[in-house]
């Protein structure tokens, strides 16, 4: 009974943990189920399968709108990861007039509900004559703009958080103003760079509301999910949430992999 | 870094430019667009097009006919943000102090979730909380649920969508303000004798305000605007305002009422926004 009282903080944080994690039990589980038949509408396990596995575009718009999630998704990130990048550079090593009002305008994105954002975002088109071209490019304009500002937080926090001991010892060995930039600063802040990318391509990926307001007739995977959420919904939609979930993880290990890496291999040194 | 290691010059306002322009031209001008069009003729239509006449009117018909939905948002984003700081204040105080070496793992674990898609996460709710799912068999033997009770379709499957979802948006500003108290500071109280729950409030709660500031915010904004949880797990009776924005936008191509809802909206967070900067300042909050 002490033992529990002593770890009571560490055990409630564990379930709080778990807890997230039921639903993606379910999204895995669900991922291998076999509805009962082809319209069913009942969303329940029935039968274990690997068809939804095997054939993951049996609903060719499924992968139509998962292509184009992914090409927006992959687009939207190197427009945003470039910008907000040179944005955070520019806020943490460069003076300019106005910086309260710079601060205030990368936030207040991020601080918009997105209902807010993407219905102006359609005053804006619709005003602007563009009612009738929603579509692909009227989407990619509204992910870079709320990507943006998460990437200028993201690099900027690691740019702030860098000691500048290191370019200063580049410059006393006469590296040049470039070589010092690309040789040194670059590659320190790098890690920062693609985990806002990894941040923006998520977000990017994963937005509904804004989106669903500036498509007009395209659909992105969000969209068709949110369209078969009343019919019958194909099981295939678990697969891709596995596969997305596989995905990021492998991706955020391994980067955890390569540091301990490094840092051993640093220490060993 | 200290102010006088920024470089002066040009430069600075090169690398601004193509990032701010697109927040000027993307963000900030869609607002004056928005408020321009809620302030139309509500008796244009994309056929005949919109007047601008100025109607003030416009505001005043939409919280009278929407009301319901803008209060019910409000009562649904409170609640799920204060779950989530019970919840995201344990696991982030949990992970700060508890976890020892396994504290990033932990931190992934917390954000990993949050990879699978919004919507088939979003989703799964709808089974865990469906009338035949254990949860709710759970419920009915202990007597909390009637024999004809649902969760499902009701304002709790709503809420329980809402903290789920944002969660995440919760445990990482707490996280990173718990772990930069010193926790010497709270050995320190209970070396005091100040019992763990006085130690908690006059120590490590004050401590991690910035981060409860930051975290409820980046939770409640959000969730007062989202209606995916209340359209997939709730019913006509939980309709939120979010839902009635989109669809006078996109069904009814009612933009005047569409707009005059957006505005309120941005309005009320506005001031709650301004509100808990002045408490924290800007660059503090970011």
């Amino acid at each position: 009974m002490s033992w529990v009282r002593k770890h009571i903080v560490l055990i409630l944080g564990l379930a709080v943990l778990v807890y997230t994690f039921v639903p993606i039990f379910v999204v895995v589980l669900m991922s291998f189920n076999r509805p009962p038949s082809e319209q069913s509408k009942i969303y329940k396990f029935n039968q274990f399968t690997l068809d939804n596995w095997l054939h993951p575009c049996s609903d060719p718009s499924m992968c139509q709108a998962l292509g184009r999630s992914i090409g927006i998704g992959l687009a939207a990130t190197l427009v945003a990861t470039v910008l907000g990048t040179l944005l955070a550079f520019a806020l943490v090593r460069h003076e300019f007039a106005g910086r309260s009002a710079m601060n205030l305008l990368i936030f207040l994105p991020m601080a918009s509900p997105e209902i807010v954002m993407g219905s102006s975002l359609l005053a804006l088109f619709v005003a602007a004559g563009f009612a009738g071209q929603l579509g692909f490019w009227t989407i990619l304009i509204a992910h870079i703009m709320f990507c943006l500002s998460f990437v200028v937080v993201t690099v900027r926090a690691r740019l702030a958080g860098l000691n500048d001991t290191l370019e200063q010892a580049a410059m006393d060995l006469y590296a040049t103003p470039r070589e010092t930039f690309w040789k040194v600063t670059f590659p320190l802040v790098f890690p920062g760079i693609l985990g806002a990318a990894l941040l923006a391509f998520s977000l990017s990926f994963d937005d509904f509301i804004i989106t669903n307001l500036n498509a007009g007739n395209t659909t992105t995977f969000p969209m068709y999910v949110w369209g078969v959420s009343r019919k019958t919904i194909p099981m295939q939609i678990n697969v891709v949430g596995t596969l997305m979930l596989l995905i990021s993880i492998s991706i955020v290990l391994g980067g955890e992999w390569r540091r301990s890496r490094q840092a051993k291999a640093l220490a060993a040194s | 870094m200290s102010d006088t290691s920024r470089r002066h010059g040009k430069t600075g306002y090169l690398l601004l430019l193509p990032g701010i322009l697109w927040l000027v031209v993307f963000f900030l001008i869609p607002f004056y667009s928005l408020v321009a069009a809620s302030l139309y003729d509500p008796a244009g239509s994309d056929f005949r097009g919109y007047r601008m006449t100025y109607h003030w009117q416009n505001y005043v018909d939409a919280i009278r006919d929407y009301w319901q939905p803008l209060v019910r948002a409000l009562i649904y984003g409170g609640i799920a943000t204060l779950l989530c700081l019970l919840l995201g204040y344990v696991l982030a105080y949990a992970i700060a102090f508890k976890a020892g070496r396994w504290k990033n793992l932990m931190l992934v674990l917390v954000i990993a979730p949050f990879f699978t898609s919004f919507l088939v996460r979003t989703l799964s709710w709808k089974l865990l909380l469906g009338d035949d799912s254990f949860i709710v068999s759970v419920l009915k033997a202990v007597h909390i649920l009637g024999d004809n009770g649902h969760l499902l379709a009701t304002p709790v499957a709503v809420v329980a969508g809402l903290t789920y979802n944002f969660l995440p948006f919760m445990v990482l500003p707490l996280f990173a303000s718990i772990d930069k108290i010193d926790y010497r500071l709270i050995e320190a109280s209970n070396d005091l004798y100040a019992n763990p729950i006085t130690g908690f409030f006059k120590v490590t709660w004050p401590l991690s305000l910035p981060g409860v500031v930051s975290g409820t915010l980046l939770t409640f904004i959000p969730s007062v605007g989202d209606y995916i949880n209340a359209e997939l797990l709730g019913s006509t009776k939980t309709r939120v305002i979010g839902s009635v924005i989109q669809s006078l936008f996109t069904d009814a191509n009612d933009y005047p009422a569409a707009g005059a809802l957006s505005v309120i909206l941005m309005l009320m967070i506005i001031v709650m926004v301004l509100f808990y900067v002045r408490r924290a300042g800007t660059e503090e909050l970011l």
